[in-house]
């Protein structure tokens, strides 16, 4: 799968939890950059992109990243094995 | 909602519940209730799924939601945010990460067994406190497994063993659950069992995000709340409506002939659909009614219920439609002829064709997605449909009572003049105020009764105590029985005194199952002689319309009363004098009180 792939059906999760199809989102979006992206959206957020994705987060992953454009990075790493 | 049934498809629910709840949130007749949720852990997410689940339900609810592990502290101290939200229900959402002493090895029995009392009275002081502050139900997690055994298989039977520990826990829980009313246990042991503890302990989801269980699993544990939520507010299901061919048996009766069908213990694809003929027939004896909606000869559909080895017979059931008519048709008459709402009913076909054409055409009925017969039980089983909260022993003789009422049409056709017919039915019925022994069938009443109730208010058994203890209401209930048997308490009229001279009926409902027996004229008569016991002058009745009240929109005209106003909604306000006299309107049942 390639980066473009991963942003393009990682934009339809964002939309669909954030109920908002103007989102776009790019490697520096973080949480400030969504109204509604708060610690206890972001739990459902990394549940539904761990689903539509097939893969899952570990811990240290989910407190360190940063971004998009790192979410995108391990997504990429984990499914290309 | 399909998608709101199980089984669910979760990641679609997590992602949609959004979109889920606007669209839910525009069916009309939603009823509004006040959930207030303590919890030892995040409830989050859960309070988000209860919500769509409940609107699927047809109950909007509003939340007040603990601080984080803070449902000790707002339940046994107070809070004036939740003093002021006054809930309808308390859901305490406590989890095993809420214990805080196990035994260890070296506690010996007296130790363990006063630890155990400890942590209990922490619960049921909780309860006890919530109980004397609000008039709520109140609604506790037990305990599910811990994740980890020490002891290994001894943790279970040994007293040091947390698992034997949770398990004297929960028990006690359930005594107290068995000696009061309004409280009951969400078993999230079962559902968590059923989940799978493995998955459902993910400890990933306790140290990020303090979920005492993995998200993916709160629709589960909200789902099982949901049952129990809306069968106290009467949403719960009535009646089967089964298909025959590959639904209670295995093949076509009208095809393969009675010997050839798959029932019976001799073949497993016979045993496994004879068990699921002795779970319905286990339903039918708690008095939850089947149908039969088959496309055969009339003929053939009995004579495949009489298969010898079959468990249900054609006498196991209400009424039996073995016909080519397509199968909403059907279903909308079995309807009407119970006199039960089509949401009242469970349609169970293995064929997805006529599930969908019913669930198009039929609002509010449920069509479980059956696939494979050694699936049908667990599939409709966890549905919850017949959630079982306030059971009154009326239920129990619910199939009977609507055989008395198959007889009683055959007789009425016998009769060419309708009071003729009333009189030959030889009538008793007892009408005096509320008794203990009668308020949670009241309760129940309030709640099922759609139709013939005037302004639709629900009493849950905590709001009929309140009014039974209320001296400023004229309370009434009313059993009626007849040659063919007693129908039980049937009607219920409330009223509230006001001005000293005035009686405002709050609630006037009673059971399709005595419609055209004349009983409302008996409770009027009753009622306005206990009125004027009270020196009342007038009496006050409102009409509100609902999408299933019209038949009584006439109701006080019909009783004599006069309009005194109509908005454009059709709500109506009524008043009759009573001060210049009344003549009874009921001369077809005698009437007593309660000896």
């Amino acid at each position: 799968m390639s980066k473009e792939e991963i942003y393009e059906r990682l934009n339809k999760v964002f939309q669909d939890i954030f109920d908002d199809e103007s989102i776009t989102v790019n490697e520096n979006t973080t949480s400030d950059d969504i109204e509604d992206w708060d610690s206890l959206e972001h739990i459902n957020l990394v549940v539904a992109v761990e689903q539509e994705f097939g893969m899952k987060f570990n811990m240290n992953e989910v407190t360190t990243m940063k971004n998009v454009g790192e979410m995108v990075d391990i997504i990429l790493s984990r499914i290309s094995k | 909602m399909k998608e709101l049934e199980y089984p669910f498809d979760v990641e679609y629910l997590i992602k949609n519940k959004k979109k889920i709840k606007k669209e839910l949130l525009l069916k009309p007749g939603l009823i509004e209730k006040k959930i207030a949720i303590l919890g030892g852990s995040t409830t989050s997410e859960i309070k988000n799924m209860l919500e769509i689940f409940l609107l699927n339900y047809g109950i909007k609810p509003s939340f007040y939601e603990s601080e984080y592990n803070k449902y000790y502290e707002d339940a046994m101290f107070g809070n004036p945010e939740l003093d002021e939200f006054d809930p309808d229900i308390i859901y305490i959402h406590t989890t095993n990460r809420n214990i805080i002493n196990y035994p260890t090895m070296l506690d010996d029995e007296t130790v363990i067994n006063d630890m155990l009392e400890k942590e209990y009275q922490k619960y049921e002081k909780i309860w006890e406190t919530l109980n004397a502050k609000f008039n709520a139900v109140i609604i506790q997690n037990n305990f599910e497994y811990p994740f980890y055994r020490l002891l290994g298989n001894k943790d279970a039977s040994n007293i040091h063993g947390k698992i034997n520990f949770i398990t004297r826990l929960n028990q006690k829980f359930y005594d107290y659950a068995n000696q009061h009313k309004n409280f009951f246990i969400n078993d999230i042991n079962y559902v968590s069992s059923c989940y799978g503890l493995d998955k459902w302990a993910n400890q990933f989801y306790w140290h990020m995000y303090k979920y005492a269980m993995e998200v993916p699993a709160i629709p589960y544990l909200a789902y099982n709340l949901a049952h129990i939520i809306k069968s106290i507010y009467g949403k719960n299901k009535k009646a089967f409506v089964l298909d025959l061919d590959n639904t209670l048996w295995g093949g076509i009766v009208g095809d393969d002939g009675v010997e050839n069908l798959a029932i019976g213990p001799e073949v497993p694809s016979g045993q496994v659909y004879l068990e699921f003929q002795k779970y319905l027939k286990e339903y039918k004896d708690l008095g939850i009614i089947l149908n039969i909606n088959s496309k055969n000869d009339y003929e053939n559909a009995i004579a495949g219920l009489n298969h010898p080895a079959g468990l249900l017979k054609p006498e196991d059931f209400i009424i039996i439609k073995a016909n080519w008519n397509p199968k909403n048709l059907n279903t909308k008459d079995i309807a009407e002829e119970l006199n039960l709402g089509a949401d009242s009913f469970v349609f169970v076909d293995d064929n997805p064709a006529e599930r969908q054409i019913v669930k198009s055409y039929v609002d509010g009925i449920s069509t479980p997605e059956i696939d494979a017969p050694e699936n049908y039980i667990r599939i409709i089983d966890h549905n919850g449909y017949f959630e079982m909260t306030n059971f009154s022993e009326e239920d129990l003789k619910k199939n009977e009572l609507y055989k008395d009422n198959a007889k009683r049409s055959q007789m009425m056709s016998t009769f060419d003049n309708y009071e003729d017919y009333l009189h030959s039915l030889e009538m008793k019925a007892e009408i005096d105020t509320f008794k203990p022994i009668y308020l949670e069938r009241i309760s129940q009443l309030s709640n099922k009764s759609n139709q013939f109730n005037l302004t639709t208010h629900r009493y849950s058994l905590a709001d009929i105590e309140e009014v039974n203890n209320d001296d400023n209401c004229i309370k009434l209930y009313g059993k009626l029985e007849d040659i063919f048997g007693d129908n039980g308490v049937i009607t219920v009229v409330i009223g509230t005194i006001k001005n000293k001279v005035e009686l405002h009926i709050d609630l006037w409902i009673m059971s399709c199952r005595v419609l055209k027996r004349n009983m409302e004229f008996a409770m009027m008569d009753e009622l306005v002689k206990r009125a004027k016991e009270r020196n009342i002058e007038s009496i006050y009745g409102y009409y509100y319309p609902t999408l299933k009240n019209k038949m009584v929109k006439d109701f006080y005209d019909i009783q004599g009363f006069g309009l005194l106003s109509e908005d454009e909604e059709g709500n109506k306000i009524y008043k009759l004098d009573i001060s210049k006299g009344y003549i009874n309107k009921n001369n077809v049942i005698e009437v007593r009180k309660n000896e």
